[in-house]
């Protein structure tokens, strides 16, 4: 079974996904770890600030806001 | 030189973070990830004996106080609240270097029982540098109201640490936080954290990383902490580890008389 995969940052108001892959290394791929953003977890996308940029996701029961350059390094498997 | 028996004075430590323990005075801090009510624990146990200042060299806001439980004097220290260990940012460098370098008698990690998943990675993170530790499981009425049972026994069990429940806003659970920090710090109750184990090249690595340090950080908590963030390449424990032993490498001159 195959799954649409996109970047966080793609992800609509009200939509989630799991967690695919981080496109990123060394201190900011475990920066996104500590955030929680582990390999299979889910995110939901809660909100965008009016320019569109950054954007609240909930991560493990935190509200995180996350740059769009941040968000688009990491993938995830749309629910 | 061996430097493996040089005695450290833990009042020295204190006052580079800008504190002053007055003798006898346990020294605790105060972990967490942000908004789990630490600064609401903190406030119960302190009441109106708190300090508020910067941390030295640091525009990040310290919060101290003081209170005696059983007749024992605690100096109480709220951490920032950090997500992390790994000094990503200021307030995550001051948390990390407190309970490495500074060597709290006990450190409590406040955790929020609503999403404790999320919490248990600075746990981990707590437990991995220092054993002296309690889980305060914060929230638990509002975890109730949700309908999330804790298991705080099993919590305690798997973690290898004494964890309490509390809702701090109420004061419910304090005098039981207080009664098992105290026990942690004065040894009453033995502390055995689970031991995260890492791939067998990266144990390999760092524990021949940690047999050619330990001799030269001898006030440093947990050597085998330090090897795994120099296998990250972790730039800002590189830097501390350089101050730390330009201070070691005077206090060596001082002690043999030489002039610097
Ligand atoms: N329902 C409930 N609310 C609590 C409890 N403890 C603290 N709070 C509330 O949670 C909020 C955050 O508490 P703080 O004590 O400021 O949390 P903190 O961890 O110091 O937050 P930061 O310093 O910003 O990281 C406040 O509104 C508190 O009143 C509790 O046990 N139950
Ligand atoms: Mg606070």
């Amino acid at each position: 079974m195959s799954r649409t995969i996109v970047p966080l940052s793609q992800l609509s108001n009200g939509a989630s996904g799991r967690v695919a892959a981080l496109n990123t290394n060394g201190r900011n791929r475990r920066h996104l770890l500590d955030l929680g953003l582990v390999t299979g977890s889910r995110v939901e996308a809660i909100r965008r600030s009016p320019a569109g940029d950054p954007a609240a996701f909930n991560i493990k029961g935190a509200i995180i806001a996350l740059r769009s350059e941040v968000s688009d390094q990491i993938l995830v498997s749309l629910d | 030189m061996d430097l493996t028996n040089q005695s450290w004075d833990n009042k020295t430590v204190y006052q580079a973070f800008g504190l002053n323990p007055i003798q006898g005075q346990l020294v605790m801090a105060l972990a967490g990830n942000p908004n789990t009510g630490k600064s609401t624990v903190f406030n119960a146990l302190t009441g109106l004996r708190q300090h508020t200042g910067n941390w030295p060299g640091k525009t990040v806001l310290k919060t101290e106080g003081t209170f005696t439980h059983k007749n024992t004097r605690i100096l109480l220290v709220d951490l920032p609240g950090t997500y992390s260990l790994l000094a990503t940012s200021a307030d995550e460098q001051v948390a990390r270097d407190f309970i490495c370098l500074g060597r709290p008698d006990a450190t409590i990690v406040v955790a929020d029982a609503t999403c404790l998943e999320r919490n248990l990675n600075l746990v981990l993170q707590v437990l991995e540098i220092s054993p002296k530790a309690v889980v305060c499981v914060n929230l638990m009425d509002e975890a109730a109201r949700r309908k999330i049972r804790v298991d705080v026994k099993a919590l305690s069990r798997e973690l290898g640490v004494p964890c309490v429940p509390t809702t701090a806003r109420d004061g419910v659970g304090l005098e039981e936080l207080k009664d098992t920090i105290l026990d942690v710090a004065t040894g009453v109750i033995a502390t055995a954290p689970r031991k995260v184990t890492y791939e067998p090249s990266v144990e390999e690595a760092a524990s021949r990383l940690e047999a050619q340090i330990s001799p030269f950080l001898p006030g440093w908590v947990n050597h085998r902490w330090v090897a795994l963030r120099l296998l990250e390449g972790d730039m800002s424990m590189i830097k501390a580890i350089c101050k730390q032993m330009d201070d070691n490498a005077r206090k060596i001159v001082f002690k043999d008389g030489a002039a610097i």
